[in-house]
């Protein structure tokens, strides 16, 4: 009875909406999709899109193994309120991170109004768009990180230092490289979850097309002129490297575990 | 080279681990420090790996005051119980691990410690086996990959911390034999941790008794076993039996009876007699003896092990007879007196 | 060999720690990261609601529309989180505890809301149900508005909350197995009994983490909403939407007070959350180790 209730559920939430999607791009006929696919502003979003999505998953690959390294080895006061504040963007709406975070770097904002005499804009530039999603993806390297550096043998960082390693080699010739599957895992989710990020960027953003405008934007903005076909079409592009982004955390996943014997 | 350890002591948060510990250790010995859990052989075995330090004492290796030393320092090989291995690696890379993280001067050039790696795999016996990773080997592999990583850096000393612990009783007696051929062969000063008593005894030069933190005895494995030098180190480097009883005018009596056995030196007083369950002879029903009834008999590879209960509350005495004694037992009372004993006073 | 006076080693530094310096350079360096991304956006909100005083604040969440927006939020996650919560339920019931082909399928299509940008999830509904498809016409035509109403609302926050209770239950009732609801079964209880009582409490504390982080998301919902919405005013904001509406309309006590309660919402969700996980941390554990 359950099983019956849950495919019905999910064939008429998702399965159904998901393939009136595909239908509707195969609907345009191949000619119409590529040049909507490849027009220059549709590459545009594309390029700033994933652009930005993977400068953010990189910055937040670095400061999330250091963050991880933290909460997991140093004890100080605070510690407990800090972890679970790593998980409010979990919690947090998008639109009310992309208020705030554009409030804090407008040239005129409480971060922004020191870095506009050096010449720095944050805001309306594709810069605060790498915030924004640097705020967005910071949960996910972290979390991925911190289960698996609870789990360091401490023997093997000794058996390291009883072999001649400093404690800069031991880190980076032992830890680092068993912890690549859980940063790589994390690094993904990051960039796939920035890619499709809206309400946090939109804010910030500025929105000007061919600098600082996001494909999903892009996407409303068709929804918006009725241009439904040049919606759809960029939905699938987007849907298609989404896919491929979960295709290659899983091999990742398969690839480390059949030759370490672990995986993230 | 030597290793010397002066009047060391250690204490975990107020937990006393080690007690004025002092140690000389010969160069090219293997020597055990044998004990059960809570003896504090495994601390200082770290102590002298530079793991831990000190709450107050000194550690030499040859001249040199080693305290001071961080665990890099030392060049000591370590191979841990659970061999912590490097997962990511593969096994040559462990191996050469060691070689590869020394700074330029010390460093050799890259064939020659991929060289000496696979020399190293050779002599533990695992060639061919340089791509594989730690993930696919046995228990057993991954032992010797781990002794041979702790080889490779030609240590002053050879930590090994009940490294066989892991393993099956079957592999752990092949390895055993191996490792003293491996140490015949190479000569490092070897320093290996564990509780079987059998293990200690059968590789070591020496052996180190330790108990709540002391040194109870040092010495080879005869010495140890046929002369202990308290009830403790008796009872935990073989079998015993012990007795309570006194001694009157040079005899020793047990209950209301001389044994027939004689001390010279003892004063009177009372004390307890300590023997093993083979070291006795049987008697046709004597005046100094210790009599019983037979309560088990079982036949242990080439022995036969029985229980003799000599009433009054005593615990039962297990005795171990050669084919030619159990031979001759045909009734349930026996009557028997330690050939070899020792006598500790009490308290 | 005299005794050295100075019997007292000097402390060596333990093998698995850094260096102090390091160390405190770290967690410096990781709170100013923590501090600028996360801790300054959060203050930002409180502070720039109070900008103008608390009376301005207070009146901002008086106005007429705001007033329809948290009302609207409250419905949409009123309805959505029970519903995706019964089917949270069923589904992970179903993966768990019975075998059948396409098991790895379901599990992926369970995730799948997860992975695809939230704007694609309001898209494809308006490609589904929008005024020039034959379900749009059919729907029109019987006067049923489901597109920039509020079903449309909830069907898309429906759509992208869906896999909350699942996650989280699913490696929860497979780490369980079916031992328990099997000795039930055999002494007699129906299916339904079963569940009730021998199911459920054993995963009481999965499922309130899951419905947790579904309510936070259903009330924070923004991308997926808003392309369904139709932005009318006073009857298809929710309370992330009205926040847009006013920040575009320069008014911006009124967008941070909204902010504010949405704020509140997530830093409750937060305490729950570690409440939750502080008490309950081996059964939420099997569930994150996903």
């Amino acid at each position: 009875m359950a099983l019956g209730l849950t495919l019905t559920w999910l064939t008429l939430l998702i399965l159904i909406p998901l393939s009136g999607l595909a239908w509707r791009s195969s609907e345009l006929g191949l000619a119409k999709f590529l040049a909507i696919a490849f027009d220059p502003r549709t590459l545009s979003a594309l390029r700033i899109s994933f652009g930005a999505a993977f400068a953010a998953a990189c910055i937040n690959a670095a400061f999330g193994v250091v963050l991880a390294w933290v909460l997991v080895r140093y004890r100080f006061p605070g510690k407990r309120v800090i972890d679970a504040m790593v998980d409010l963007p979990f919690a947090l709406p998008t639109a009310v991170a992309g208020i705030a975070l554009a409030t804090l770097y407008a040239p005129n904002g409480w971060i922004g109004q020191f870095l506009t005499p050096l010449g720095i804009k944050i805001a309306f530039t594709p810069l605060g768009i790498v915030i924004a999603l640097v705020f967005v993806g910071l949960p996910f390297v972290v979390r991925t990180v911190q289960p698996v550096m609870e789990e360091i043998d401490k023997e093997v960082e000794e058996a390291a230092a009883t072999l001649g390693a400093t404690r800069l080699q031991t880190i980076f010739r032992v830890l680092l490289p068993g912890l690549a599957p859980p940063v790589l895992t994390g690094f993904a989710l990051a960039f796939a979850r920035g890619v499709g990020e809206y309400g946090s960027v939109i804010f910030i953003a500025g929105n000007l097309p061919f600098r600082s405008e996001i494909a999903p934007l892009l996407i409303v903005i068709k929804l918006e002129e009725f241009n439904y076909a040049a919606a759809t079409a960029i939905a699938a592009v987007m849907l298609v490297l989404s896919f491929i982004m979960l295709l290659i955390i899983n091999l990742i996943q398969s690839w480390s575990r059949g030759r370490y014997g672990y995986g993230a | 080279m030597e290793v010397r350890v002066q009047n060391l002591r250690k204490e975990f948060d107020r937990f006393p681990a080690l007690h004025d510990v002092s140690l000389d250790i010969r160069s090219g010995e293997l020597i055990a420090l044998l004990g059960p859990s809570g003896s504090g052989k495994t601390t200082l075995l770290r102590l002298i790996a530079g793991l831990e330090s000190p709450t107050e004492g000194l550690i030499y290796f040859g001249d040199e005051d080693a305290s001071k030393k961080t665990v890099q320092q030392r060049n000591i090989g370590f191979v841990f119980q659970h061999y912590a291995l490097f997962r990511h690696m593969t096994v040559l890379d462990n191996v050469s691990f060691g070689l590869n993280v020394r700074d330029g001067a010390r460093r050799p050039p890259k064939a020659e410690i991929r060289r000496r790696a696979l020399e190293l795999l050779d002599l533990v016996q695992l060639s061919g086996l340089e791509k594989r990773y730690p993930a696919q080997l046995s228990g057993g592999q991954r032992q010797r990959v781990a002794l041979a990583r702790a080889m490779a850096v030609e240590p002053n000393v050879l930590l090994l911390d009940e490294h066989f612990g892991a393993l099956d009783a079957q592999v752990r007696k092949d390895l055993r034999k191996w490792l003293r051929e491996i140490h015949d062969r190479t000569g490092h000063t070897t320093v290996f941790v564990t509780h079987d008593q059998d293990e200690a005894m059968e590789l070591a030069d020496r052996v180190v008794v330790m108990s709540q933190g002391a040194i109870e005895q040092v010495g080879t494995p005869d010495e140890v076993y046929d002369n202990p030098n308290s009830p403790f180190v008796f009872g935990f480097v073989g079998q015993s039996n012990c007795l309570d009883v006194r001694v009157n005018g040079g005899e020793i009596w047990f209950e209301d009876r001389p044994l027939g056995l004689k001390v010279e030196i003892e004063a009177d007083g009372d004390a307890q007699l300590y023997f093993r369950p083979h070291d006795i002879e049987l008697r046709d029903g004597c005046g100094g003896c210790i009599a019983g009834l037979l309560t088990t008999s079982r036949r242990v590879a080439g022995t036969r092990h029985i229980e003799v209960d000599i009433g009054k509350g005593h615990p039962p005495i297990e005795l171990e007879l050669s084919p030619s004694q159990a031979g001759s037992l045909d009734r349930s009372r026996i009557a028997f007196r330690p050939k070899r004993w020792k006598l500790f006073r009490a308290g | 060999m005299a005794l050295d006076t100075s019997l007292q080693p000097t402390k060596v530094r333990s093998a698995v720690t850094e260096h102090r310096f390091a160390r405190w350079t770290l967690i410096l360096a990781s709170l100013i990261f923590l501090t600028l991304i996360l801790l300054l956006p959060l203050a930002a909100v409180f502070v720039e609601a109070f900008r103008k005083g608390a009376g301005a604040f207070l009146e901002a969440l008086q106005d007429e529309e705001t007033f329809s927006a948290i009302r609207l939020t409250l419905i949409v996650a009123g309805v959505s989180v029970p519903l995706n919560l019964i089917f949270g339920v069923a589904a992970a019931w179903a993966i768990a505890k019975f075998e059948f082909k396409g098991k790895a399928f379901l599990t992926t299509l369970i995730d799948l809301p997860f992975s695809v940008s939230p704007v694609i999830s309001g898209l494809v509904f308006v490609l589904l149900l929008g005024a020039n498809t034959h379900l749009g016409h059919w729907l029109s035509a019987h006067d049923i508005k489901i597109l920039f109403a509020v079903p449309g609302l909830i069907l898309a926050t429906m759509f992208v909350t869906f896999p909350f209770v699942a996650r989280e239950l699913i490696p929860l009732m497979q780490e369980q197995g079916t031992g328990d609801e099997e000795a039930a079964l055999s002494l007699g209880a129906s299916g339904w009994q079963t569940f009730w009582h021998v199911t459920l409490p054993n995963i009481k504390w999965g499922l309130l983490y899951g419905v947790l982080l579904c309510n936070a998301r259903a009330m924070g919902e923004f991308g997926a909403v808003s392309v369904v919405s139709g932005h009318i005013r006073g009857q298809t904001n929710t309370m992330p939407l009205q926040v847009e509406i006013l920040y575009n309309e320069y008014n911006f006590t009124g967008a941070f007070a909204v902010a504010t309660l949405l704020a509140l919402l997530a830093l409750v969700t937060l305490i729950l959350k570690t409440l939750l996980e502080m008490r309950y941390s081996e059964e939420i554990a099997a569930s994150r180790r996903h």
